[in-house]
Formats: structure tokens, C-alpha cells, sequence
């Protein structure tokens, strides 16, 4: 039984339950004093974390400003991708509240894929012009690679377990998060392996911050990509049915909505968008890896929390914050250095759970009773 | 607030299930005669045995593989009280088996050499360090794991179980970071970095000194520490502890209706657990000889899972099947297979690589064809079962 009041109709969130669960920490929050003072002191180290963060940025800008924004340009870079992987996350987590373990390593196999396109199959091993035409190219059928694979895991795996305790899907996620690290290790051996990218080496330079070409063609890339997804998910007829089924899956079966089509919709969409974060990051770092998925996937899940799970906005946003976090903490004067990075950026997690599993941009969610 | 999972059970058979745990002498006695013939066979039967039988054990079934096997089970004995019994999900055990490991680092070795502290050690007296023995590490890993459980636990548990999957995931990821980076900490060297702590001091025994390779010793040990931990495990079930948790993993709101404490009773879901994660962490800290922070990865906490969840979670005698199969497949059984094969057909394939492909399959197989394990419990076969046929989840066909 769910609680339904009237919904708002453009958003992939569910707001009536949030709007009851609100209601009811509110009335805790007022009836008991144990609540609020709990709450009394999460609010004061939250605050007080974050004006630490804020301290530090400020040390830090003032001490040395060009490797702050060196830092900053590097850390957007970052974020740009993890938004892609993000997206994805909170795609499938808006439609079926699954957390999709092995997204991440969809990414993984993407750069590999992109890798064996564009090396092997087409022997581009220089910038050239047939070069970027072997990139668009290779763009479009990543994502269609990423796509197809991550249809086939939901119709093999996850739709069968649709109605099971939510146990069973997420452990069933992390076999295929292992299935496909083990493909990973079949295609690209047991070791980091390096690419040469296709994409002009070269930067420029504004005021001191340098920004390489390939941060440039990043932007170009995922933008383009997120303008075409969010006009999708608001415009389009199979948007509308995606944003029905979150929001009630029954009722919009009801409605004469395929909810089968469209949930695998909804994971051809974040597939695609991985297989496309893929691509980038193999052609921008130059690097493939089999567990890159994992790591990396970590990471575009906490800024998809960050964000608010379950709003896209709010995954690019929490996704380029996330990224600026771990660039300013790698490239500071003043910071934890780079072998901190995963720290942080999990402590930012379970930080957020604690304080905030809403998120930035998300409204407060209750479970499904 | 009595007996709420009875209650909330509706055939009779779940009381009669939940006071098969009280039926001790019988497993005991099982348990005991088991353990003692496997340290007979090892101690004393395998060396007069012909040689190709001893070398056929000493490739398949080695006795270090035995003991390693059993710290295993101590381990997803513990993430069954997590998993199976509260129906939490844990991602991050493997940080409760690096504290304790490192509790073991720290509190029986050389490695803090600023001090010299000996209590109950075999060690010699003036070696630097904190030397203390055994049984009192035993004793403190698991305390201070089951106090990390808590503080994990404490602010997350309000989560959904998603959500808390990935903290603890979070926490299995950071805690090993911790100790990867941990040479300089501010100055203070934590945990020697990447070079980890070794070697660790020998156990002493009725006054014996047991080294690295008095695994028959060593085995018995760990046999009884696996013996405790499903003492634990059963009598904790059967208890009004037990229950409570059962109730939760059945039906979390339906449990704090007949007035379950939640929090409370989740919290000590996490301490046990971490305790024998804690009482893992140490006896695998003395079985290798010293705690490798590189060692302490994801796969762990997933391979522990896979155990659980192949064995039948609840069940602790399916954990332990589920345990022993995995760590000699992990450990011995892949590795030797392979050689066997490589050398018959004449062919080079790295075996030990399956093992993502096994691991991965185990899990998403058991969830979609036999989610109850293989030698399930029957309460929860119900409750995973239960949900096949209602109508009132999402999507469907």
C-alpha cells in the first residue's frame, strides 16, 4: 500500500511520500526532545564541517590562486565525467530504487570497447582528421554497446527479481559488477593498460591556469549529451511514461504504459551515457583498467547521492562538486594529497547519509511501506 | 514485546526451528568428534600415510588451507548475524577483519617499539613493543571491533537498506585506506604503510610456543574459536536478542509495532558480527604471520557475502558449508584444478583469474533461481518466497 496524494506530474521523484515522511519528521522532530536534539546537533556539525571547507578553500585561494583554479579546471574535468556515470545511477535508482552496483563497470567495459574500436579495429593511434571522424563514430557505438549490455542485465537479471526483497536485486548487482570485472580482466589483462589518445595533446592558457583541449572536447561532448537526455526525460512521450512508471508503476500500467519497455528504456538511456563517460575518459586519460569501474563508480554514486538520488539535476551538480572536492584536495598546497582522494570522497558519503541522504537537490524519501 | 517473531510467525513451525538452537548436546557432540578426527588425521594419520595419498592431500586439501577455511567461517559467521539474522546488508566486513588483524599488528609484535610492554607473551622480555598475549588480543580486537560496529553502525542505521549497504561500503573502503596510508598519520606511523606489520608474535600454548608452521595446533585453535563463534551464533538466535532481529528482517515495521527496539537490537546485529570479525582479523593476523593492509580488499567482503549467501543465509550450518567450499575453491581448489587441467590437456589457463566469473555467478545465480541458499533455513525461505506472489512491489511482468 502506498500512500498517494495528488503528484505533481514532471518529475521523476516521488513527492507525495516525501511530502507524508516530511510531515512526520516534522511532528517527531516537535513532539520529542531526544529528536531534537539530535537534530540540534547534526545541524551544528554539519555546520561545522562545512565552514571547515570552506576555511580550507579560502587558505588555500588565498596562498596560491592560479594552482587553485589549476586544480579547479582539473576538478570540473573530472566532474564532467562522473556526471555521465552519475546520470546513470540515478536514472535506474528514480525508476526501480535499484542501486545498480555494476553501472560502473558498464564504464569500464565502455573504455574498453572505445579503446579496441579505436585502436584496433580502426588503427587510429594519432590526432588526425579521419581520426575524429573515427571518434564520433566510435561515440555512437559505445553507446549503443553500453546500451544493449545494460538492457541485457536488467532482462536477465534484474527483471526477475523485481518483486523480490530488495536484498536480492542489489546482491544480484554486485555478481554482475563481478561478471563484468571478469570480462574486464578476459579483455584487458590483469593490468593497467595505456592508449594513445586520438585528441590534440595540446592546452591553453588563460591567465596562468592551463586547460588542455581535451577538457574543451569533454565539454563538447557531455553537454550536448545532457541537453539531448534532459529534452528526452521532460519532451518526449517515452519521458513522460519513465517519469509515470517512477512514480507508480501499477498505476501507469494502468495508464496502457509498457513499464517492462520502459524501465529497459531507462537503462538503455544510463548505459548509454556510461558507454559515452567511457569513451571520454579512455581518449582523455589514455588508461584502461578492470577496476576502474568500481572505483570510479564508487565515486559517481556519492555525487549522485550528493546530488539527491533520483534527480538529475542534482547528479550533474553533486558530480561536479564531488570532482572539484577530489581536484582541490589533489591539487592544493594545503590538502590531504592524493592518496587521500578515495578517503574523502567516501567520508563525504557516509557523511551525507548520515546528515543529509537526501541530498543536495532531493526531497526528503521514506521507504515504501 | 515478548516474543514478537513467534507471534508474528503464522504456522507453529517457526517456534519449533527457533528451539532447535537449544538442542545443544546433539551439534556439540557432532561438532566436537568432526574437529578432533579432522587434528587426528592432520596431527598424526597423514605423514604415515603412503606417499601418494599425502601428496595428494598436500595438494588438494593442505592442512594451512584447513585453517585459513575456518578463519573464513569465523568471519561469515559473523556476517550471517548481520546478513542472515537482521537482514542487514554489509559490504564492508572486510574493515572489521583489518582492525582486527591490525589489533593483532599492533598489540603482539615489535612494531611499536617506543614502548616495551609484555603481558602473558612468549616473547622474549626485552624484545621492544607491545607483546600481550594471545587470548587478551583475541579479546581486545574483538572488543574494539564490536565498538567500531557501533560507532558504524550508530548514525547509519536509520538508513534504508540500500543506503546502508553502501556505507558500510564506504567504511570497508576507507578503513583499508586508512591503513594503506596509514605510515604517517601526522607523524605517527599507524600501521608501517603498505609494508604492513610483520612478523607477529607466536601463540602461546600450555606454555608451548606455537610458530608459523604449527598449523595442528594452530588448527585446534581456530576450530574452537569457529566452535565459539556458532555457539554464539545459535544461542543468541534463540534468545529474545535472536528474535528480535529475525523480526526485523521479516518485517522491520511490523517489529517495532510489537515494540522491537530497532536501533538497539540493529546496533548489536553490528557489534556481534564485528566482534567475530574482530576474532577473524586476529587468528588471520597469526595464520599469515602478520596484517598486509593491501590484502584487505572489496572482493573479501563480497566473497564473504557469497558465502553467506550460498550457504543459506540464517543458517549457520549452511554458512559453514558455504565458507569451507568457497575458501578451499578460493584458496586450494581453483589454483589445483588448474594445474591439474593445464598439465592434462597441455594448455595454459589462468584458473585462479575464474574467479570473479565464480564469485559473480554464485551471487546472481543463488538470488534468481535459489535465493534461500543451500541449505536454507525454512523461515526465510518463506519470507523470500513471500514476495513472489504479492502484488504490491513495482514493475512485474
Amino acid at each position: 500500500m502506498r500512500g498517494r496524494v495528488k503528484a505533481p506530474p514532471f518529475r521523476i521523484v516521488l513527492p507525495e511520500i516525501y511530502q507524508i515522511y516530511r510531515r512526520a519528521v516534522t511532528i517527531m522532530a516537535n513532539s520529542s526532545s531526544r529528536f531534537s536534539a539530535r537534530l540540534l546537533i547534526e545541524r551544528s556539525a554539519a555546520s561545522i564541517i562545512i565552514g571547515l571547507v570552506f576555511f580550507w578553500l579560502a587558505v588555500n585561494l588565498v596562498k596560491s590562486p592560479s594552482q587553485f583554479f589549476q586544480a579547479s579546471v582539473i576538478g570540473i574535468s573530472n566532474g564532467v565525467l562522473y556526471a555521465l556515470i552519475a546520470l546513470g545511477y540515478t536514472l535506474v535508482y528514480g525508476i526501480i530504487e535499484l542501486i545498480n552496483f555494476a553501472h560502473g563497470d558498464l564504464f569500464m567495459l565502455g573504455g574498453l570497447f572505445a579503446a579496441t574500436f579505436i585502436s584496433v579495429w580502426f588503427g587510429q593511434e594519432t590526432p588526425s582528421t579521419t581520426g575524429y571522424g573515427v571518434f564520433f563514430l566510435c561515440l555512437i557505438a559505445v553507446m549503443g554497446f553500453c546500451a544493449t549490455i545494460n538492457v541485457a542485465i536488467e532482462r536477465f537479471a534484474y527483471r526477475r527479481l523485481r518483486r523480490a526483497p530488495k536484498l536480492a536485486p542489489l546482491i544480484t548487482a554486485v555478481g554482475v559488477s563481478f561478471i563484468i570485472q571478469f570480462i574486464g580482466i578476459r579483455w584487458n589483462g590483469s593490468g593497467p593498460r595505456t592508449w594513445n589518445s586520438i585528441l590534440p595533446a595540446g592546452e591553453f592558457v588563460v591567465s596562468g591556469v592551463h586547460i588542455p583541449y581535451t577538457t574543451i572536447i569533454s565539454f563538447a561532448v557531455t553537454i550536448p549529451l545532457l541537453i539531448l537526455m534532459t529534452f528526452i526525460v521532460t519532451k518526449t512521450r517515452r519521458g513522460k511514461a519513465m517519469r509515470a512508471t517512477a512514480q507508480d508503476a501499477d498505476a501507469a500500467r494502468l495508464m496502457g504504459i509498457d513499464v517492462n519497455k520502459t524501465i529497459a528504456f531507462t537503462f538503455a538511456l544510463g548505459g548509454a551515457l556510461a558507454g559515452a563517460a567511457g569513451l571520454l575518459f579512455q581518449q582523455t586519460r589514455g588508461v584502461t583498467n578492470y577496476n576502474l569501474g568500481y572505483q570510479l563508480g564508487l565515486i559517481a554514486f556519492t555525487s549522485a547521492v550528493l546530488g539527491g538520488i533520483g534527480n538529475l539535476s542534482g547528479a550533474v551538480l553533486g558530480a561536479i562538486l564531488i570532482g572539484l572536492v577530489q581536484g582541490l584536495n589533489d591539487g592544493l598546497p594545503i590538502g590531504l594529497g592524493q592518496q587521500w582522494s578515495q578517503t574523502v570522497v567516501f567520508t563525504i558519503l557516509i557523511l551525507l547519509m548520515v546528515f543529509r541522504p537526501t541530498g543536495l537537490l532531493g526531497k526528503p524519501m521514506v521507504e515504501k511501506v | 514485546m515478548k516474543k514478537p517473531s513467534i507471534k508474528f510467525n503464522k504456522t507453529s513451525k517457526g517456534k519449533k526451528e527457533i528451539n532447535k538452537g537449544f538442542d545443544q548436546s546433539k551439534w556439540i557432540r557432532g561438532f566436537t568428534i568432526a574437529a578432533v578426527a579432522i587434528w587426528i588425521f592432520y596431527a598424526f594419520i597423514v605423514d604415515l600415510l603412503p606417499y601418494v595419498v599425502s601428496d595428494f592431500f598436500q595438494k588438494w586439501l593442505p592442512a594451512t588451507t584447513v585453517n585459513e577455511s575456518l578463519v573464513w567461517v569465523i568471519c561469515a559467521l559473523g556476517l550471517n548475524i548481520v546478513v542472515g539474522y537482521a537482514g542487514l546488508l554489509d559490504l564492508g566486513f572486510v574493515a572489521f577483519w583489518a582492525i582486527g588483524g591490525y589489533c593483532a599488528g599492533w598489540f603482539m609484535s615489535d612494531f611499536f617499539h617506543q614502548v616495551n610492554i609484555h603481558i602473558g607473551s612468549m616473547a622474549p622480555a626485552e624484545q621492544p613493543g607491545i607483546h600481550l598475549s594471545f587470548w587478551g588480543v583475541l579479546f581486545i580486537g574483538a572488543l574494539i571491533c564490536a565498538a567500531f560496529g557501533v560507532i558504524i553502525g550508530a548514525p547509519t542505521l536509520r538508513l534504508k537498506s540500500d543506503y546502508l549497504a553502501l556505507v558500510t561500503l564506504g567504511f570497508g573502503e576507507i578503513i583499508p585506506q586508512i591503513f594503506y596510508n596509514g605510515e604517517n598519520i601526522g607523524g605517527f606511523n599507524l600501521s608501517n604503510g603498505s609494508k604492513g606489520i610483520s612478523p607477529v608474535d607466536n601463540i602461546g600454548l600450555f606454555g608451548k610456543k606455537l610458530g608459523p608452521f604449527d598449523l595442528d595446533w594452530k588448527y585446534l585453535i581456530f576450530v574452537s574459536l569457529a566452535a565459539l563463534m556458532v555457539f554464539i551464533s545459535l544461542r543468541i538466535r534463540g534468545g529474545r536478542l535472536g528474535r528480535a532481529w529475525l523480526a526485523i528482517r521479516e518485517d522491520e515495521l511490523a517489529a517495532s509495532m510489537m515494540g522491537v527496539p530497532l536501533m538497539r537490537s540493529k546496533l548489536a546485529a553490528y557489534a556481534v558480527g564485528a566482534f567475530s570479525g574482530g576474532i577473524g582479523g586476529v587468528a588471520f593476523a597469526t595464520h599469515v604471520n602478520g596484517v598486509f593492509a593491501d590484502r584487505f580488499s572489496f572482493a573479501i567482503s563480497i566473497i564473504l557475502l557469497a558465502m553467506v549467501v550460498l550457504g543459506g543465509m540464517g543458517n549457520v550450518w549452511g554458512v559453514i558449508v558455504g565458507a569451507l567450499s568457497i575458501a578451499w575453491v578460493n584458496s586450494t581448489g581453483l589454483p589445483a584444478f588448474g594445474e591439474t587441467v593445464n598439465s592434462a590437456l597441455g594448455t595454459n589457463i589462468n584458473f585462479p583469474s575464474y574467479n570473479f566469473l565464480l564469485f559473480g555467478g554464485i551471487l546472481i545465480f543463488m538470488m534468481l533461481y535459489k535465493r534461500e541458499g543451500l541449505l536454507p533455513e525454512s523461515r526465510l525461505k518463506q519470507i523470500l518466497h513471500e514476495a513472489d506472489d504479492s502484488t504490491s512491489n513495482i514493475g512485474g511482468h
